[in-house]
């Protein structure tokens, strides 16, 4: 609960100001908290120049476990339809980083059957060690199997952090894994750090559509858990050198039992690199106008040999399959140049592209959001830009 | 079939306004409205029903408003509903929901499926299903695009999809499925719904109901905690390229090429 002193309080209204939820408001030169919008983010207590807000966030207890008995930095390897999915080098490379922090140990968890070949590269990208689960009941992806055994070799090992990608597969079994442990998860992380003074992870995540970046921690729980959006983090390049370790990890009956059957697992027939793989993607938004103005769309992109994106606006219409649509209930993509054509920039949207390296808009109106998060704007009609801009990279491609 | 749906009440997103100058959420006038994967969680129960025969309760914890959101799902056919409301519950992380819906749903009965939308669009978290099923000790299956009941409903056959591509499962009931969007279209209130709708006293479940410890709901049963929170500063990069449209796209090249992309 956020605590009001009233005998401090002077109603300068810092705390309302500095609230990004309208939580706080002063009212009759005294400051009113709405406990129900209040996320008690702790946001105000630091700009109250009085020290009359008191938080007290009685969690900070916690079960009583003995934090130092934790330690290591574990990531879980994705393995599926015959390949590492790169979310899982991506997320070695922070691991590799906080574990160099914290001192200690990055451990891998590669979890499959037929995986055991897979292994050294998870070391040459920069593990110390993988747990190596390797049977051939985890052929197909069961969240009971996997959740029951990456949860006992937590319990036995006791790393300090699990990171996993925030995939369809990461994002089903990792909550199981957390509930099991009694801790704390947090999704689709964009970024992670280390705090320290008490080791803690800072995990930062969107919230809000995006609006707000939140941090994250768990202090009194352990392991500190994440899962991380791909395309987000960098991947370290491989190192053939590396020297690591790879432990075998045996499994019993009783570790295999599972009450959902897999009938089939199919790899659905893409066409050419992903939109979330494109170094650039040029995207859609209603400002296109009409189906036909899409071939603009279409033209830009063969020429820079780019992924062809969406607003929701766009998809719904079905300019552009369901697939291409960027965003909140879409893919995230993070480009070295993303360039949104009649998009406004709405919340959802924005979230998607956050990553971009360099996001360029153009958009009629010189009041849309999108402007606010574009590296560079054009305002201006995408029926007499995007000709243009063919014309112009035609002639440098020429030159 | 007896059947739980799991419902969040959340701000209408399209409704939400942010204020720039002053950093902050604007929610006034804002509505709230069930989480839309939610409608797709109610119209799975509903029509499992109308196969099977049976009855389809929605849960949820939020608010006392929360009841609102209860009963539209009648007006849309659900059975009966409870909100799971104390103030106690205020700050609850995903742990701490899914040991108070599990609580609420044991107190409730027991059910041959329980039904969450994949993920609550507020927190976007989709770990409330997930963990869910291990309090509830039921097998899970997240991101399902279609659902057919086999056996008499005795087991489900289920299409869960990712990123690659899709499985075909089959589960044992009971269990916990989480629905995608494109699992079905949900059905709009009829005016039989509606009446009932409103004459309904919807129960509110506090914590001594649902026979909770209380140390494990709520800010007090969760273990992570916001440290920070930022807004993300986008203006310091923004350069608008003026001009006619010739130079504005003369400009941009420039730019392009400066940074290596063409
Ligand atoms: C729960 C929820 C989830 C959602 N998820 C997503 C999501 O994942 N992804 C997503 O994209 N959206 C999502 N949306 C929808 C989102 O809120 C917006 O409605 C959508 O992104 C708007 O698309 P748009 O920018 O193309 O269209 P609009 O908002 O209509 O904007 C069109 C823009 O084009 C400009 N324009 C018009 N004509 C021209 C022209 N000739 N030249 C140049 N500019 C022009 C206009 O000035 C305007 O800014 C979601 C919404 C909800 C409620
Ligand atoms: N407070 C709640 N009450 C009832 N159901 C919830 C609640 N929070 C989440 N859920 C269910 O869990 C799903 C996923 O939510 P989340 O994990 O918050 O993204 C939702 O679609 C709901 O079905």
């Amino acid at each position: 609960m956020l605590r009001v002193e009233i005998e401090k309080c002077i109603g300068c209204g810092e705390c309302e100001s500095a609230c990004t939820f309208g939580a706080i408001v002063v009212e009759d030169g005294k400051a009113v908290v709405d406990a129900d919008t209040c996320t008690m983010c702790g946001t105000c207590v630091d700009a109250c120049p009085e020290d009359a807000l008191e938080l007290d966030r009685e969690s900070g207890a916690g079960p009583g476990i003995d934090l130092d008995e934790w330690r290591g930095v574990w990531v879980t390897a994705e393995y599926r339809f015959g390949s590492t999915a790169p979310v899982t080098f991506e997320l070695l490379g922070k691991g590799r980083q906080l574990a160099d922090d914290l001192g200690v140990a990055l451990t891998a968890v590669l979890m499959g059957s037929g995986v055991s070949e897979h292994a050294s590269e998870l070391i040459h990208r920069g593990a110390d060690r993988v747990l190596l689960v390797d049977h051939p009941e985890l052929e197909n992806f069961r969240d009971e199997i996997f959740a029951r055994i990456l949860a006992r070799l937590a319990r036995e090992e006791k790393p300090e952090v699990i990171l996993a990608g925030a995939t369809a597969m990461g994002r089903s079994y990792i909550p199981q894994v957390a509930t099991m442990l009694e801790t704390g998860l947090t999704a689709d992380c964009t970024e992670l750090a280390v705090r320290m003074e008490d080791r803690a992870l800072l995990q930062t995540r969107p919230a809000f559509g995006g609006n707000l970046l939140a941090t994250i921690v768990c202090p009194a729980h352990r392991p500190q858990m994440s899962t991380v959006r791909p395309h987000v983090l960098k991947a370290l390049e491989a190192d053939t050198s590396r020297q690591g370790e790879i432990v075998r990890v045996p499994l019993s009956d009783d570790d295999l039992k599972a009450r959902v059957k897999v009938l089939e697992s199919v790899m659905e027939e893409s066409d050419g690199p992903g939109l979330a793989d494109a170094e650039i993607v040029i995207a859609a938004g209603r400002g296109m106008e009409s189906e036909k103005n899409m071939e603009m769309v279409h033209e830009l992109a063969s020429l820079l040999d780019a992924g062809v994106g969406a607003s929701r606006a766009v998809t719904d219409a079905e300019w552009l399959p369901h697939r291409a649509q960027i965003g909140q209930t879409g893919v995230t993509i993070s480009p070295k140049l993303y360039l949104g054509c009649g998009i406004s920039g709405a919340i959802q949207h924005v979230v998607g592209i956050q990553g971009s390296d360099m996001i360029v808009a153009i958009n009629k109106d010189p009041d849309a959001p999108i402007f606010d998060l574009a590296t560079y704007g054009i305002v201006g009609d995408v029926k007499e830009i995007l000709p243009l801009l063919i014309k112009r990279i035609r002639q440098e491609r020429g030159a | 079939m007896k059947i739980a749906v799991c419902i969040k009440q959340v701000p209408d997103a399209s409704t939400v306004r942010f204020d720039k100058e002053k950093g902050t959420l604007v929610r006034e006038g804002v509505e709230s409205v069930i989480n839309p994967f939610d409608y797709n969680a109610i119209e799975a129960g509903l029509s499992l029903r109308d196969q099977f025969g049976g009855e389809v309760s929605v849960v949820t914890m939020g608010p006392p408003q929360a009841s609102e959101a209860v009963k539209e799902a009648i007006s849309l056919g659900v059975d009966g509903g409870v909100v799971v409301s104390d103030r106690a519950f205020a700050g609850a992380d995903t742990l701490a929901t899914t040991y108070t819906l599990a609580k609420a749903i044991e107190k409730l009965g027991q059910f041959d499926l329980v039904i969450c939308g994949k993920q609550a669009i507020d927190g976007d978290t989709a770990q409330v299903g997930p963990g869910l099923a291990v309090r509830l000790n039921i097998p899970c299956v997240t991101c399902v695009d279609e659902l057919e009941a086999i056996d008499d409903g005795k087991r489900l056959r289920l299409k869960r999809m990712c990123e690659q591509g899709y499985d075909m499962v089959e589960v044992e009931l009971p269990a916990l499925v989480t629905v995608l969007a494109s699992l079905n279209t949900p059905r709009v209130p009829s005016l039989k719904g509606k009446m009932r709708a409103r004459k309904t006293e919807v129960p509110i479940m506090n914590a001594e109901d649902i026979g909770a410890d209380v140390s494990r709901v709520g800010l007090a049963g969760s273990p992570t905690q916001v440290a920070s929170t930022t807004i993300p500063t986008f203006d310091a990069r923004r350069e608008m390229l003026e001009g006619e449209p010739e130079q504005q796209v003369d400009a941009l090249v420039d730019r392009l090429k400066e940074a290596g992309i063409l």
